[in-house]
């Protein structure tokens, strides 16, 4: 079957079976950015934006994204970059390869914060928020300091 | 000893981090052409048995199957997927396919397909007839066992290791210095008790994948997820009976490794299907693989005796280890040592010391490498017995440990009877700050502020403990690192190392090295790593080697590149090279008279000199004559619910000794994720299997690790210490972080509540038994 949908902001038809998830057939279409570590929905590395929100596309149908708006980390290029800048100067990738789902689960939620009207960056809701997202390497740490020192940039 | 860093020393960013911040393509499976053949594994339901047949017809009557491959297909020479020295102290044990099958997941046959759908259909048609056999699965009844799960007449040793196949003993080892049974009787306090470690699960986030291709001199090319190239491509080579010369083995990024990838899961496979077919192949394991069928953290039961006179001088310890390697022998000896050896010489004035114990097999997936391998088992019995003693003596853990601990400028005898599956080495310990990283320790966690344990609300109890560890800087004499460089025009420099960066930031720390060394700024040095066709030797990343062998390597090899453009220049403008002095950017004569630039050296060495064009490049190779071992002084708060048993981590303080942080924000990173690798360990993560020895944990649902909600918060610092050994005076850091949380939990847990837990993970079924026990 062929799906039809935008990602990154362009219209585009991809092949797929009906039984396929949607990060394998984003991945063999070349969007290595989705990674895969468990299949499961538990680790958060294969998160991509749906019609703006969060979803483990490790866990969700190809098909049901016809139609729909689908975002990755690459399709975040200005927002991306400049969180990214924040997290390797904490160094807090180390083998990264949670760092993209972690960075677009992180964005959404300053999105969302942002909207909430939260103006000093909440820790505890910020770790509650990122539960899902794993990282076997970097015991977290720096990513909350990246995070914290991301959100006070965006203050001044 | 306080020395300025130009590069050094300086919290840079990783040179590969914003690409991989934004996933560029950039992993092996990334990576994977398009057209590759997928491999599927089909693998044993069963932990013991014969396959008595296989039916592949209707598998290879499937449109787009390109192959079907069985044990009958694949050379039967034994060999070991442990990734280590030559030759390999663990047992070649194993085939890459076999008649028999000895854990749930062992592989039975090789399917490749056009894609993954036709494989796993495949997979679902080939026809196996077992005779299941009763399988082995409790490591403490294996040995001399009725059942035998190594029968077969080929496997071997590579030298004397204490293998013994037919008593089901994959290794053993003892050693004894003094007389302990003396120094025991004689001893006014003794204490003996058993403690257990339970089998631990990497979880490197990346799956291990592989691919393989013939490229155009019919060369096997592998690319692979691994800690190792050069290692992995003497084992294919052994194992596929292929000369070393037609194989190539190339390293693209990593997505963490912690010891799982120091073997060979899928290598071998993808490189037969390639073989048999021509074709390249990919293969990508999945979680359920990964934790069915790759490696774990050995189980072990550890038996400790300490003896000690009532002033709290410690005279003697035993410590004996029974270890279970699973299904095969995968670094069976050497992790076992190392829970001596990286552990014994923390106390190093006894009188006696005695260490042996044996390695099983038992019907489980295999145990192999697992970050701070055998030492965080090790150090979890004897930092529980230390505070055992202090409670006995009625003295404070901390002071007891200071009475006793290893002090800069002191050796350790254990340290040079026991190495890694070999003799150790006499070394001084030049730099050991682990009384400051106590003390400092006491200051951040407010050791002696408040009473160890207190009530903060009905049933809370908030306390405090703690534990020293130690570890190796790689494995000496047997460990070696090289690295080489080369000016290019335009005035930078390439760096060609083996080593592997595992996501640890050692291209980084590694291209700081090469930086400081040549006094030129980072953005000047290209690293290339690792490709056993393209890069020099390397061991590859394991042991806590990398900053300490590959840097020293790198250290060496820009020393050289820095005498060799100063001899170049001295030759062309006829002046003696005494007389030039490079700053990184320009070549001066000693009284400041401007020579050239380095750019317009480049240029005229390869561009302008007429018959003396010649490229300026240098080689270098280091092997360690030590191993100097970084400290960590591990202290923590818990908070102990006794109604429910579970243990919160409040605060975790780390203060380490690794000597000069090349990087010190990498490094913290590294510290940071191994606490709390080790606070898993210690609280809930446990591979678990049923009764007929199938992995009831096999999925991140089912198997949990710890996830930013589940610690408070973890302190980092680290001590001011200078290894006169080490590249610009480091040591490593990467492993010594994991191992001092279990026996530091334990320790906090008796001082809550007086009750000694001795197996890990400390789970509230376990302390809330505990907590009743001591009622009664
Ligand atoms: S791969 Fe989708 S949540 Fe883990
Ligand atoms: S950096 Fe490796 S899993 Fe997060």
């Amino acid at each position: 079957m062929t799906l039809s949908c935008t990602i990154n902001n362009k219209a585009v038809r991809l092949e797929c079976s009906p039984g396929d998830v949607l990060a394998d057939v984003l991945r063999a279409a070349g969007y290595k950015e989705v990674k895969k570590a468990c299949g499961t929905g538990n680790c958060g590395l294969c998160t991509i934006l749906m019609d703006g929100l969060p979803v483990a596309s490790c866990s969700i149908f190809a098909a049901r994204a016809q139609g729909k708006t689908i975002t990755t980390i690459q399709g975040l290029k200005k927002e991306a970059t400049e969180l990214a800048a924040f997290i390797a100067a904490e160094g807090a990738e180390q083998c990264g390869y949670c760092s993209p789902g972690f960075a677009l689960m992180a964005l959404a939620m300053v999105k969302e914060f942002r909207a909430r009207g939260m103006q000093n960056f909440d820790e505890a809701e910020a770790r509650h928020y990122l539960a899902g997202n794993l990282c076997r390497c970097s015991g977290y740490q720096g990513q909350m300091r990246a995070l914290k020192n991301y959100w006070e940039s965006r203050n001044e | 000893m306080s020395k300025t860093f130009s590069v050094v020393s300086h919290s840079l960013p990783k040179i590969d981090a914003l690409s991989l911040i934004q996933g560029k393509p950039a992993y092996t499976d990334d990576l994977a052409p398009a057209d590759a053949l997928v491999v599927k594994l089909l693998r044993s339901p069963h932990a013991f048995a014969k396959i008595l047949s296989i039916d592949k017809s209707q598998a290879l009557a499937l449109e787009g199957v390109a192959c079907v491959l069985d044990w009958r297909d694949v050379p039967r020479i034994p060999y070991t997927r442990a990734g280590q020295g030559h030759p390999e102290p663990s047992p070649h044990d194993r085939f890459i396919l076999d008649r028999y099958v000895r854990f749930v997941g062992d592989e039975v046959a090789v399917v490749a397909a056009e894609s993954e759908a036709v494989a796993l259909k495949a997979l679902s048609l080939i026809k196996v007839e077992y005779e299941i056999l009763e399988p082995l699965l409790d490591f403490e009844a294996a040995v001399d066992n009725s059942l035998v799960i190594h029968p077969e007449p080929e496997i071997h040793d590579m030298f004397p290791i204490g293998f013994e196949p037919k008593r089901n003993i994959a290794a053993s080892y003892s050693m004894e210095l003094g007389d302990i049974e003396k120094e025991l009787a004689s001893s006014e306090i003794v204490l003996s008790r058993s403690y257990k470690t339970q089998s631990q699960a990497h979880v490197a986030m990346e799956p291990h994948a592989a691919f393989a291709y013939l490229d155009i001199h019919q060369r096997l090319v592998i690319y692979a997820s691994t800690q190792n190239p050069f290692h992995t491509r003497r084992l294919l080579g052994q194992a596929l009976g292929l000369p070393l010369s037609r194989i190539r083995v190339v390293k693209p990024r990593i997505g963490g490794g912690f010891g799982s990838k120091q073997q060979v899961h899928v290598e071998p496979f993808v490189s037969l299907v390639c073989l048999a077919t021509g074709r390249a192949a990919r293969c990508s394991l999945s979680r359920r693989e990964v934790f069915e069928a790759t490696f774990c953290r050995h189980q072990m039961r550890i038996d400790m005796r300490i003896g000690a006179a009532r002033n709290g001088k410690i005279n003697a310890i035993d410590m004996q280890v029974l270890s279970n390697t699973g299904a095969y022998g995968e670094h069976a000896l050497t992790v076992f040592m190392v829970g001596g050896s990286k552990t014994l010489p923390l106390y190093n004035k006894v009188k006696a010391v005695r260490f042996g114990g044996k390695v099983v097999y038992t019907n489980t997936r295999s145990a192999g490498a697992f970050r701070g391998y055998g030492a965080i088992q090790g150090n979890f019995a004897l930092e529980s017995m230390i505070d055992d003693l202090a409670s006995a003596l009625k003295m404070d853990p901390v002071q007891l440990r200071i009475l006793n601990m290893v002090k800069e400028g002191e050796s350790s005898e254990v340290y040079r009877v026991m190495g890694e599956g070999r003799e150790g080495v006499d070394m001084i310990f030049e730099s050991c700050k682990l009384d400051y990283c106590v003390a400092r320790g006491c200051e951040l966690i407010g050791w002696d502020k408040e009473p160890l344990a207190r009530e903060v609300a009905p049933g809370k109890i908030r306390a405090k403990g703690m534990a020293i560890a130690m570890q190796g800087s790689g494995i000496p004499l047997v460990d070696m690192g090289s690295a080489s460089m080369e000016l290019q025009d335009g005035g930078c420099f390439k760096l060609r190392i083996g080593a592997t960066d595992l996501g640890t930031g050692s291209d980084t720390i590694l291209a700081q090295i090469a930086a400081e060394a040549l006094g030129v700024p980072l953005s000047s040095i290209n690293v290339y790593a690792s490709d056993t066709d393209h890069t020099p030797f390397d061991v590859g990343a394991y042991a806590s080697s990398t900053t300490y062998v590959s840097g020293n390597a790198v250290l060496a090899a820009a020393k050289k590149m820095k005498a060799v453009l100063i001899s170049a220049v001295a030759q062309r403008h006829n002046v003696s090279i005494d007389d030039v002095r490079f700053d990184g950017v320009n070549f001066f004569m000693t009284n400041g008279r401007f020579i050239q630039d380095l750019n317009s050296l480049s240029l005229d060495t390869l561009y302008h000199d007429g018959e003396k064009m010649a490229t300026l490049n240098a080689t270098a190779s280091f092997s360690g004559q030590k191993s100097p071992p970084p400290y960590v002084a591990g202290f923590v708060e818990i908070e102990l619910d006794s109604e429910t048993g579970k243990i919160d981590v409040v605060r975790y303080v780390a203060v380490v000794d690794c000597g000069v942080a090349i990087n010190p924000a990498l490094a913290r990173i590294q510290v940071e994720g191994g606490v709390l690798q080790g606070i898993g360990m210690a609280l809930f993560e446990n591979v678990k299997y049923d009764a007929k020895g199938r992995l009831k944990t096999n999925s991140l649902r089912s198997y949990t690790i710890p996830s930013r909600k589940d610690i408070g918060a973890i302190v980092v610092e680290f001590a001011e210490s200078y290894e006169p050994s080490g590249p610009f005076g480091a040591k490593s850091v990467a492993e010594v972080s994991i191992d001092s949380p279990p026996a530091a939990i334990a320790n906090a847990i008796f001082n809550a509540a007086g009750i000694r837990l001795t197996e890990t993970p400390f789970t509230p079924e376990r302390v809330l038994k505990a907590l009743q026990e001591r009622k009664t």
